[in-house]
């Protein structure tokens, strides 16, 4: 009974919402139920010997919370933090459920999009796709999506030696 | 209807620990010449309530198994059978096997199937062995025990109870089961059971959660009244009952055998009513004091915990209070006006106040007392101190001490191993004791105290103490310090020396310790937990040994320490001294490394913005401080910018959001709300040391 009405009231068997933000005049975006909180960018305790992107950990309400700099991760122009937000993401990694942060420079919207609409992420090889779940349009523009869990967890160390000499 | 009984497999577990351990503890206390009828009624109790639990979650082979020791317990309890030392050895050895199967049951390892067996026949052996000789012999006094059990039950005269249960027809929906009844008073003597089926309706009537039958038992045992009352206690009020002695005839002792065969599994089902029979004899079950034995023992190794009500209520209040003063907090910031400052000043003091205290109460809640950890020693000191010959005396004190738990659990290791050096390298043997004018039997005390906020624990015994030149000569030996040094050296400096890797003072190897890695295990274990241990020895009088451990693992004492613009916290447990330098006390060691000359020694140099790669920070050694550490290599000297203040701080841990951070050992958030780290001094000096300042991630993309 209960599994009828549920189904009733999705829309659409395929549609997931992300959440999208601006890093560097693109838009990404990530998948809304992991997105924890959005905070106000606030300098963070630097870790010593942590790769470059790891900004350091904040005090997230007694937790204590890293926080990546995904334009460092990206390897797109940095630039200071001022205006910048962060959001607080749950990750799947080996250690369990894991909170962190990443730095945006804005929140844009809730993008509703059907799963029929994803496209493999195709640049020729000369574009990390390793973290992209995929494409999606929004409007006029392209949305990339991010795979929270490969970005942030598991292999996060590995994978940034690799970038760093990519 | 059928309830999952497993939720409830891990309080069994849990009690069952308890009851092991004070079936142990009671058999420790048991002396061959003066056997005290409570301590065999503790005892039998548990062993009793753990056979009972063992049997209603299936556990066979430990209900079984603890059958056999109840048996044994049960006769030694009437007066049936002497205690021996050796009687008590097969209990405390069978006491271990019901553990080995509970641990073998609860984490579903493998069964030591010839131990067991090994312990299982020695029970039987003794079981069907008539009782050795008079000089051993004891009989029990039953007035000491404190229930209601005070006739004399004279094992030698049977009775015949004829007893007849009619329960009422809504039985079962009480939970009860008249065959659980009836094994329980088959493990009292012979029972024969007839089966009424009068009441029987039609088959198409029968409801099936109805009891329609009722039953007339005949019960030859060497029980009181009582003690049948007692079984049908769960039932009175839902049964018609009534237990006659219809025969006050002595009948000749059953003999006792191995046979187990009746437990409560094995009993025939309800509606095929046959003869319960079983060939021993059995006296009253007291489950209604069961609790009572299990309180004094503490919670095995688990990762539930027990906390006291007190404690609990305490909590409530403080949270009650909390609630107040946010509600009074809350009202003042609705109409605030700003002659109302003061006011809002002094609700923000009881606010602190008021969360300081929850903290602290909430703290309270991981403390357990040291007993926990002392409650093995004594059966350490029994066995070692069988296993050499020597004969020793534990003295405990302190026990209600309480610690938090982790720490407990981390310190119980190098304690074992301290309590049983002090028994097989401190206590002399016999007769070297008595021709030394000392008392034949060796005193090892231990301990526990609050000292500050900090908690000792002592370790002494009067045994030979250290020899100095003993030590000394082992040293020159291994090459841990050349002669020179050795006669500069002070007595409390060569006794330390005891605990350099790798040495070890014993004549000869023994089974019991003196295999070379103790005691430096001993002290990186109670560094590890932030804690210092000290030898006080003196030659012919016997050692101390201080260990001195931080209360809780969830807090520490912190000295932050500030480089370039970032804060850390170095434990202060850690920190020998804090000191500025000249340039002239630096010296270059092959033009890098640099050490400064501190009294007489020569101290490296460690630079913490050079391993943190920090910059903006002071770079020339005479401006900054030296923090002065040590670790197993020495002491080393730490350079910082400056020395911000002492706090305690609270340890959050970096792996759960992220990983651990090599060189730290957790992280602190500090008055501002800002994250400090929490600087793990001897894996920082180890990654030095190891690595020196090339890092291994890139530093720019």
């Amino acid at each position: 009974m209960d599994e009828v009405n549920i189904q009733h009231e999705q829309p659409g068997d395929n549609e997931q919402q992300y959440m999208t933000f601006l890093l560097a005049g693109e838009i990404y975006g990530v998948d809304i139920l992991r997105v924890r909180e959005i905070r106000g960018w606030e300098r963070a305790t630097r870790v010593p010997n942590a790769p470059v992107y790891m900004k350091g950990v904040i005090n997230l309400r007694g937790l204590i919370v890293p926080v990546f700099d995904l334009r460092e991760r990206f390897q797109l122009d940095a630039e200071n933090h001022h205006d910048a937000v962060v959001i607080i993401l749950r990750v799947q990694s080996a250690e369990g459920e894991q909170e962190m942060g990443v730095i945006a420079d804005a929140v844009s919207e809730v993008l509703k999009t059907d799963s029929s609409m994803l496209r493999a992420p195709e640049f020729g090889g000369r574009v990390d796709t390793r973290f992209m779940e995929g494409l999606v349009p929004s409007g006029e523009r392209m949305v990339m999506l991010l795979n929270v869990d490969k970005l942030l967890g598991g292999s996060v160390e590995h994978s940034a030696d690799g970038m760093a000499v990519a | 209807m059928s309830i999952d009984i497993s939720q409830f497999l891990n309080v069994f577990y849990e009690e069952s620990f308890e009851g092991l351990a004070v079936m142990e503890q009671g058999l420790l206390g048991l002396d061959p010449d003066a056997v005290d009828g409570e301590a065999i009624n503790a005892i039998f109790r548990a062993a009793h309530s753990i056979k009972g639990g063992a049997g209603t979650f299936g556990l066979n082979e430990v209900s079984e198994f603890t059958h056999t020791m109840e048996t044994l317990l049960d006769e030694i309890r009437d007066g049936a059978r002497g205690v021996t030392t050796s009687s008590i050895n097969v209990l405390l050895r069978a006491t271990d096997c019901i553990q080995h199967l509970l641990k073998a049951s609860q984490e579903g390892s493998d069964v030591d199937q010839a131990t067991i067996e090994t312990v299982s026949s020695e029970l039987e052996q003794l079981l069907s062995s008539e009782d050795e000789t008079d000089s051993d012999k004891v009989s029990v006094d039953p007035h000491g025990d404190s229930l209601d059990q005070t006739l004399q039950i004279d094992s030698e005269s049977m009775r015949v109870w004829s007893i007849s249960f009619k329960p009422a027809p809504y039985l079962f929906t009480t939970g009860n089961d008249p065959v659980r009844l009836f094994s329980e008073l088959a493990d009292m003597g012979d029972v024969d059971i007839v089966t009424h089926t009068s009441r029987l309706p039609d088959f198409n009537d029968l409801d099936p959660e109805q009891c329609y039958l009722d039953w007339s038992l005949t019960l030859r045992a060497s029980v009181e009244k009582s003690a049948i009352e007692e079984v049908f206690e769960w039932v009175e009020g839902d049964c018609e009952l009534s237990i006659e002695l219809s025969q006050d005839t002595a009948l000749e002792k059953t003999m006792v055998t191995d046979e187990t065969a009746s437990e409560p599994e094995s009993a025939p089902a309800e509606n095929g009513p046959s003869p319960i029979k079983d060939t021993q004899t059995r006296a009253p079950q007291q489950k209604t004091t069961q609790a009572k034995a299990q309180k004094k023992a503490n919670v095995a190794e688990n990762s539930s915990i027990r906390v006291g009500i007190d404690k609990v209520d305490h909590l409530i209040n403080l949270v009650g209070e909390l609630v107040i003063t946010q509600s009074m907090l809350g009202q003042l910031g609705e109409v605030f006006e700003i002659n109302a400052l003061e006011q809002l000043k002094d609700g923000l003091a009881q606010f602190e106040r008021n969360t300081r205290e929850l903290q602290e109460s909430v703290m309270r809640i991981r403390m357990i007392p040291i007993s926990f950890a002392f409650n093995r020693f004594p059966r350490l000191v029994h066995d070692v101190s069988a296993k050499l010959g020597k004969k020793v005396d534990l003295q405990v004190s302190g026990e209600e001490t309480e610690v938090d738990k982790t720490v407990i659990e981390k310190i119980i290791d190098p304690l074992v191993h301290l309590v049983r050096n002090a028994v097989d390298h401190g206590i002399e043997a016999p007769n070297a004791r008595l021709a030394s004018g000392k008392p034949e039997a060796g005193t090892v005390t231990l301990s526990a105290a609050h000292r500050g906020g900090n908690i000792v624990i002592e370790i002494t015994d009067d045994g030979a103490g250290l020899k100095r030149e003993k030590i000394l000569g082992k040293a020159f030996e291994k090459q841990i310090i050349t002669e020179d040094d050795g006669e500069r050296m002070t007595d409390d400096d060569v006794y330390n020396l005891i605990f350099h890797p790798g040495f070890s003072t014993a004549d000869t190897i023994s089974d019991v310790s003196g295999r070379g890695v103790g005691m430096d295990v001993v002290r990186s274990n109670i560094r590890e937990l932030g804690g210092t241990v000290e030898i006080n020895s003196t030659e012919g009088q016997g050692s101390t040994i201080l260990v001195r451990l931080p209360l809780t693992l969830a807090i520490l004492d912190g000295q932050t320490v500030a480089i370039g613009e970032e804060t850390y916290i170095v434990p202060l447990a850690s920190i020998i001294e804090s000191i500025q330098i000249k340039p002239s006390q630096i010296n270059m060691v092959a033009g890098k490394g640099e050490t400064f000359k501190l009294r007489d020694s020569f101290i490296p140099i460690v630079r913490l913005h050079d391993i943190f790669d920090i910059k903006n920070s002071i770079q020339e050694l005479s401006e900054g401080l030296l923090v002065i550490v040590e670790d197993s290599n020495g002491p080393k000297g730490i350079f910082v910018d400056r020395l911000l203040g002492q706090q305690q701080v609270v340890i959050k841990s970096l792996d759960a959001n992220y990983k651990k951070i090599p060189g730290f050992s957790g992280a602190t958030i500090l008055g501002d709300g800002s994250v400090a780290l929490i600087i793990d001094i001897p894996e920082m000096l180890r990654l030095a040391t190891q690595s020196g300042p090339a890092i291994t991630y890139p530093l720019t993309a």
